[in-house]
């Protein structure tokens, strides 16, 4: 009889261990592709943000053909241009203040790019020029972009914060490392209209 | 187990934490449209093109479909409320999952009435086939002008028309590995048919043995009673080996999934 308990008390032990240690690896699985779907995320906003940097040379020579001298701005443009491509983050770093250093880069060029537009409006006949309709088709597109690949990298970071932070996965979670990560916050003055002076 | 025990915790907690932005998610959410039950590729919420022009449009749009695995949506609305047409087509596109998963080849072409706005929307894998400024070109040059003369159907219909010649030729090859899935798809009801045969023919069997005796039924007439009640079964097979794909008798089976990421170009009329 007492040998049977004995026995009894090493199935519960063994099966507590085995949902303990289930409990571990699920989680930290999960944690692992969370973190990872994070970190494509981020890769994404990348790469569209990459793509906007692209078109700007072709967008700045097209309108160079009509405003020849607004020299000004160019250089403010292509100025920013550098700067926000010289931002890059390792996505293993994403905290606070790298990703707000990356979105004040790209900010600067937002912003740039939106003073030539307002150039833009005052040569009509660069506004019926083809090539320059289809480059500004181009970049709406991708600044479509650049907000559709903002939000999924902020949902995921959601999923990632909410699954690292609840209980008892935290615990996991603070034993092996993973940290909260950081959002994008929505730009400064993105919803003002530049200006237009005639 | 504890596993689910956890979730179900986790799930209880997270919901009254987070309900006051639960409550803001889903009133955020709440301006698009529910997924269409039946499955449809042209929703006309706005009521704008006419009942035959629907069906012509579904049609062209399920065949092509059918052929190529893309799905071109239409969808028609009253408003925006305020929102952008290109975020709302997005959220529409992603919310019902247009385009197959893994290949993102749906695209989108929403039409907000009362804001005299449309948009193209491009899944991932379309973004290629239909760049930026070629959906933009769609838009104004097509679209547009048609619009203004309150001929919407003409206009969808050319738009439409443009889109498919672009495409074709994108995942002709996949063709083959469809019509497999379909045979696959194909063996499981059939099994079925099969088993659920053999079931009743062992308990008519034993039905008559007790209660009818003397009837003299054998199993080719039972085989032919019961393939006259099943119709359903009959019906699928022929579509299948006619070749014109779709399982339900021509219709449009159902979004896949697709993702999209911000490619297309819009326009107001």
């Amino acid at each position: 009889m007492k040998v049977k308990k004995s026995w009894i008390i090493l199935g519960v032990i063994l099966i507590t261990v085995f949902i303990i240690y289930r409990f571990f690896t699920g989680s930290y699985n999960h944690m692992v592709d969370f973190d990872e779907t994070v970190i494509t995320s981020w890769s994404n906003v990348e790469n569209v943000y990459q793509r906007r940097a692209d078109l700007i040379p072709n967008l700045v020579n097209t309108v160079k053909g009509y405003a020849a001298h607004e020299k000004e701005t160019f250089t403010e443009v292509i100025e920013a241009r550098a700067k926000a491509t010289s931002v890059s983050i390792d996505p293993a770093n994403l905290n606070a203040a790298t990703i707000q250093q990356f979105q004040q880069a790209q900010a600067g060029l937002s912003s740039a790019l939106s003073k030539l537009m307002v150039i833009v409006e005052r040569y009509p006949d660069l506004k019926a020029n083809q090539n320059f309709l289809e480059l500004q088709a181009q970049l709406e597109g991708t600044e479509n972009r650049i907000a559709v690949e903002r939000r999924k990298f902020n949902e995921s970071v959601k999923v990632y914060n909410t699954y690292i932070r609840s209980f008892p996965k935290n615990m996991v979670a603070g034993m092996y490392g993973f940290e909260r990560k950081m959002q994008f916050q929505a730009d400064e003055g993105a919803n003002i209209v530049p200006e237009v002076n005639f | 187990m504890i596993f689910l025990l956890v979730k179900l915790n986790q799930l209880i907690r997270s919901l009254f934490l987070i309900l006051p932005i639960l409550v803001c998610t889903i009133s955020f959410g709440q301006d698009l449209p529910e997924r269409p039950r039946p499955p449809k590729l042209i929703n006309d919420f706005a009521n704008i093109i006419g009942d035959r022009e629907n069906l012509i449009l579904e049609d062209k749009l399920v065949a092509y479909y059918d052929s190529t695995s893309t799905q071109i949506t239409v969808v028609t609305i009253h408003s925006l409320n305020g929102n952008d047409i290109a975020d709302y087509s997005f959220r529409l596109a992603e919310k019902w999952g247009i385009g197959e998963k893994g290949k993102d080849n749906g695209v989108l072409i929403l039409i907000a009435l009362d804001d005299r706005k449309m948009f193209i929307a491009t899944g991932y894998g379309m973004e290629g086939v239909i760049p930026d400024a070629i959906a933009k070109r769609i838009v104004e040059n097509y679209m547009k002008p048609n619009f203004s003369n309150n001929n919407y159907y003409k206009g969808i219909d050319e738009a439409t028309s443009i889109i498919i010649g672009l495409a074709s030729g994108q995942f002709t090859a996949d063709q083959i590995g469809r019509k497999n899935i379909r045979l696959s798809r194909l063996i499981f009801p059939l099994l079925v048919f099969i088993f659920f045969i053999a079931i009743s023919y062992s308990r008519f069997r034993s039905v008559r043995g007790s209660h009818m005796a003397g009837s003299n039924l054998n199993f080719l007439t039972f085989l032919f009673l019961m393939s006259a009640m099943g119709g359903r079964g009959g019906r699928g097979y022929s579509s299948f080996s006619s070749g014109s794909g779709s399982f339900g008798g021509g219709s449009f089976g159902g979004f896949g999934g697709g993702s999209f990421g911000g490619g297309g170009a819009g326009g107001s009329w």
